[in-house]
């Protein structure tokens, strides 16, 4: 009996394929964009594990000087009195034969950390004896090969790209810094009894190790918006599922009479009825995942790419199957589908054995439903708008997005309801008021897919509204910030004075700049030194500042911070900022510092050189008055000083690779944005290609009366069109307040810093044509078939029901 | 002559071959008549009123529906006919169900372009449906559905009103009422009609009647009450 009662549900599939398709293309599409976003996600983690357990040094605790450096003495003394410690060396060379300057790393082979060396099985006579061994990743690794260097180069793909690390005292030799080490690791088992370090080597600090998980919390506000991105995806994707789910329930409410009658009981049809949902699930599923691991992979580059760009972490390019987000995916595919399902099952249940067999009016729904469904709304809008206020961090952020995406969502049908039913008492000819009715008529059948459309147009205008205001405050910035015309790196002392040397002579201006890594405010950063020159007082992005902030720090008297710095350490201006072991500054200025994650300071070159003499000024901006000086510049400072053309970077190419990184960075974004898009498409195509086949009589009447298939037909497609516009016209608000959201709340956030909204009207245009162009799309098969309807068709109508 | 119709054939295709509903049948319908069309069960009683309404296509014969040849119309010049022409009644009421009873009345009056106010207003009162103008369809009893259907089709002031058994779905009483309201309204518009029934007891109401059996018409039979 269980196989011939399946047998006739699934029947139903069978004589409407159409549908059949429709459902395991929704589910497919859902699953497919969830698992994109969990594959991704998934191998994101999986290389910051990998990095988490190849950086072996940030791991320890470390000990440093005040000023940037610990004497070799100090080392020594240290491993005499019994502690376990071991030397880093770490600083900017230029490779002979030009090129970037590198991080290199000097490391001692024998005491370093288990994890800390790159090579693991390395000789350590190897390394310590001849003329030393320079370890790279392949691709830095070749290009040291192939420069002289004078030293062994070997592949390591433990180490970081753009860092080469050595034994310290290759390192010594090549970065003329002997006796001189950076700081040194703790480990962390210390023989007991042993002295204070404080009293081995006096003025010495120890630092606590850097979070493991640094790289990770860095970046979770990137992966956490592409979770919801995918949630919103298949949200998008649910609503198809929904919908055409109650349909099939809809249309066999006949053959589950029948199938009750003939003894088949309510509960084995509930469970067939399940079973059925769990089978297409599981087909939808496969197939979504099918579908999601071949979107990742194509992402997977430029996520990549934005994670590098943006936070310095290293990912694959390349995917690896994880049966991890398979498993979620299917998960979320079996339950998608019985959430969509549990509402037919429930009313199956209920439904007494002698109830109508006339499809229930699927697509109608009374007044008082649609004001429930809009008070839901209203109560999640103004949850949401409360959840910042209560909360804090990226979940309050996001709840606030759900809250206004949903409630919008929810209190669109009423919305147009009351527009349409305007329209009915506008329209002065018959046609048109009967237009208008129908259409207020059809809006429940179709109020699924029209929410499905606003949540992926209002999404795609607050995510394009942060996207562009985004872009144009960025590049903005840069104007302001990349104030130099050339930016030049020394390697040494001598090239340094160079520059300088020829700055004067050919009266360019000189911005001369230091750095040091430092903690700051808790958290890693890097503390500059610049000097006072109109070029920042007249073009520094300030967004906080005083009429005495450019002559305090000058005067080494205050500190310029970054505003993640300020927003993270809650500071403002005046309050004081610790740079060092007794050295506070009060903030004198706030300046905007997008796409750098860390928190930074700059204070007087002249103050940080006394602080950390080894941070003596190895790069320089160049300020060329006029185009004359400009021209041949390159050419002339490096015949001058000997600094190849190599280590100097025009202001043109900063601006290009940052403007590079920056649209990588949102090209996912930008990627999932079309895809809902496109979902929503899906969703109005197929509940415009059920209620095309459930509509007929009510379209007959009017055929019958002197209205042409043709005619109709128009209407149909005006009728789409019509609601597309009204549901844009919604969605335009909506996402106007998602970007705020995103812009004042989300970024804010996720990234620690605030943009100013700007508004794109242009876009809207664009993006209102294409939902125009969406719906008409999605109309013009049922509208066509409408067309072609055979009179037969219609007659079947007023004759069939006898 | 409002219709004029001679040697129609009409045959569908089944799975066993093609079938002939109707073959070579011939009728007039002359204006202020009344005919009864009676026949058994898929008779094709209905597919004869579906093609003089220009409703559905004809395999051979002449119809002429007010003069015009209905054979050579195409899809907008038919529609235009039933538009402008005709009155249609089905058993089933088929209203617009997004439209309430006015405009459900004035609707093709409107799309002919002969709204009349004052005519529909007589109407409205006549058929008794004052009281229910602003209720929607699915809020009427049958017979009140059925009265609006009549109204929508009388409204426009057809030159024909074909209905196909428009009391079918109503009770013995209800039937007899709307019967008795369309046969005075016809008579006081001179409007011919054209009904569909398998009721005895209602075609022998009408002026005239023909018995359709077979594909092909009986002769017409003279009114019983004569």
């Amino acid at each position: 009996m269980l196989w011939a009662a399946l047998g006739a549900l699934l029947s139903h599939w069978r004589r409407h394929p159409g549908q059949f398709v429709t459902l395991v293309l929704g589910l497919a599409l859902a699953t497919a964009l969830w698992s994109t976003v969990q594959a991704i996600n998934a191998e994101a983690r999986a290389s910051y594990d990998a990095a988490a357990g190849s950086l072996g040094l940030s791991g320890y605790d470390r000990i440093v000087g005040p000023e940037g450096e610990v004497s070799l003495e100090a080392y020594v003394a240290l491993r005499r009195a019994g502690w376990r410690v071991s030397p880093v060396l770490e600083g900017r060379w230029q490779p002979g034969g030009g090129g970037p300057a590198l991080t290199l790393v000097g490391l001692d082979v024998l005491s370093a950390p288990p994890g800390a060396w790159p090579a693991a099985n390395a000789d350590p006579v190897d390394v310590l004896t001849g003329q030393g061994v320079l370890y790279a990743a392949p691709e830095l690794a070749a290009r040291l090969e192939g420069l002289d260097t004078g030293r062994l180069v070997r592949v390591s793909a433990g180490v970081p790209p753009g860092q080469v690390v050595t034994d310290v005292g290759t390192a010594e030799v090549l970065l003329e810094r002997q006796g001189r080490l950076s700081h040194v690791v703790v480990l962390p088992e210390q023989p007991r009894g042993i002295s204070d370090f404080r009293d081995v080597a006096p003025g010495l600090a120890r630092e606590a190790a850097a979070d493991p998980g640094e790289i990770a919390r860095l970046t979770r506000s990137f992966h956490l918006n592409l979770t919801a991105f995918g949630l919103l995806s298949f949200g998008v994707g649910l609503f198809i599922v929904h919908g055409t789910i109650g349909l099939a329930f809809e249309q066999r409410r006949g053959m589950i009479r029948t199938l009750r009658a003939v003894g088949v009981s309510g509960r084995t049809l509930v469970g067939l009825l399940l079973g059925e949902v769990v089978l297409l699930a599981l087909v939808a599923g496969a197939l979504g995942l099918a579908l999601g691991y071949a979107i990742a992979a194509a992402l997977l580059p430029d996520v990549a790419a934005t994670l590098r760009g943006l936070y310095g972490a290293t990912v694959q390019g390349s995917l690896r199957f994880d049966p991890g987000w398979a498993l979620a995916g299917m998960a979320m595919a079996l339950a998608g589908a019985l959430v969509a399902a549990v509402e037919g099952v429930v009313r199956v249940l209920r439904m007494p054995l002698l109830a109508s067999a006339r499809p229930r009016a699927w697509a109608t729904v009374s007044g008082r439903a649609l004001r429930g469904q809009a008070l839901a709304g209203a109560v999640l809008l103004v949850a949401g708008a409360l959840a910042p206020l209560v909360a804090d961090g990226l979940i309050a952020g996001f709840a606030l997005l759900a809250g206004l995406l949903l409630g919008a969502a929810l209190m669109l049908p009423l919305g147009l309801s009351a527009v349409l039913r305007a329209g009915v008492g506008w329209a002065q000819q018959p046609l048109a008021h009967w237009f208008w009715a129908d259409t207020r008529q059809q809006l429940p059948g179709l109020s699924l897919a029209l929410m499905a459309l606003l949540l992926a147009l209002s999404a795609n205008i607050g995510v394009g509204t942060m996207v562009g205001s985004f872009r144009l405050t960025f590049t903005g910035w840069l104007d302001q910030r990349l104030a130099a015309d050339l930016y030049v790196s020394t390697s040494d002392a001598r090239e340094a004075a160079a520059v300088a040397e020829f700055a004067e002579a050919e009266g360019l201006g000189l911005l001369p700049r230091a750095s040091v890594d430092r903690r700051l405010g808790g958290a890693p950063g890097s503390l500059e030194g610049i000097v006072d020159h109109p070029v920042y007082r007249e073009n520094w992005p300030l967004l906080a500042r005083t009429d005495t902030t450019w002559d305090a720090v000058a005067a080494g008297d205050g500190v310029l911070i970054n505003e993640q710095l300020a927003l993270r350490s809650g500071l403002r201006l005046g309050a004081r900022l610790e740079l060092a072991p007794g050295w506070a500054l009060p903030v004198a200025g706030i300046y905007s510092d997008y796409g750098n994650p860390a928190g930074q300071a700059m204070v007087a070159l002249e103050a940080l050189v006394d602080r950390f003499p080894a941070a003596a000024p190895r790069s320089f901006g160049l300020v060329a008055g006029d185009a004359g000086a400009k021209e041949g510049l390159r050419a002339r400072l490096s015949a001058a000083t000997g600094v190849e053309t190599g280590a100097m970077i025009d202001q043109a190419e900063v601006k290009a690779i940052s403007l590079a990184v920056f649209e990588r960075t949102f090209a996912v974004t930008a990627a999932l944005n079309v895809l809902t898009l496109g979902v929503a498409g899906v969703a109005i195509l197929t509940a415009l290609a059920t209620l095309s086949g459930m509509r007929l009589p009510q379209v007959a009447p009017v055929w019958a009366l002197g209205i042409t298939r043709a005619r109709l037909a128009r209407l149909d497609l005006l009728r789409s069109a019509l609601l597309a516009a009204l549901t844009f016209a919604l969605a335009l608000p909506v996402g106007l307040a998602v970007a705020w959201a995103l812009l004042a709340v989300v970024n804010v956030e996720a990234f620690g810093w605030r943009l100013p909204m700007h508004l794109f009207p242009r876009d809207w245009v664009l993006l209102f044509a294409l939902a125009l162009v969406a719906a008409l799309v999605a109309a013009a098969l049922p509208a066509r078939r409408l067309r072609r309807t055979a009179p037969a068709q219609f007659l079947k109508v007023f004759a069939n029901e006898r | 002559m409002l219709i004029d119709a001679s040697g129609i054939v009409k045959t569908y295709d089944a799975a066993d071959g093609p079938v002939r509903v109707l073959d070579g049948v011939s009728l007039t319908l002359a204006p202020g008549e009344t005919l009864a069309l009676t026949g058994e069960s898929g008779s094709g009683k209905s597919t004869l009123l579906h093609i003089l309404a220009a409703l559905d296509t004809v395999g051979a014969g002449a119809i002429r529906v007010l003069g015009q040849d209905i054979a050579g119309l195409g899809d907008a010049g038919r529609a235009a006919l039933r538009r402008d022409k005709i009155g249609l009644v089905f058993q089933q009421f088929n209203l617009i169900p997004s439209l309430d009873v006015a405009a459900n009345l004035a609707f093709q009056a409107r799309l002919a372009g002969r709204h009349d106010p004052v005519w529909q207003a007589r109407l409205t009162e006549r058929l008794g449906l004052s009281e229910v103008l602003p209720r929607y369809p699915e809020q009427l009893s049958g017979g009140q559905q059925q009265r609006v259907a009549i109204g929508r089709a009388l409204a426009s002031k057809p030159a024909v009103l074909m209905a196909d058994e428009p009391t079918g779905n109503l009770d013995e009483a209800t039937s007899e009422a709307v019967l008795a309201l369309m046969l005075e309204l016809v008579s006081e518009t001179g409007t011919g009609l054209l009904m569909v029934t398998h009721s005895e007891r209602i075609a022998a109401r009408l002026s005239r009647r023909v018995h359709l059996s077979g594909g092909r018409l009986g002769p017409p039979v003279a009114r019983a009450a004569e």
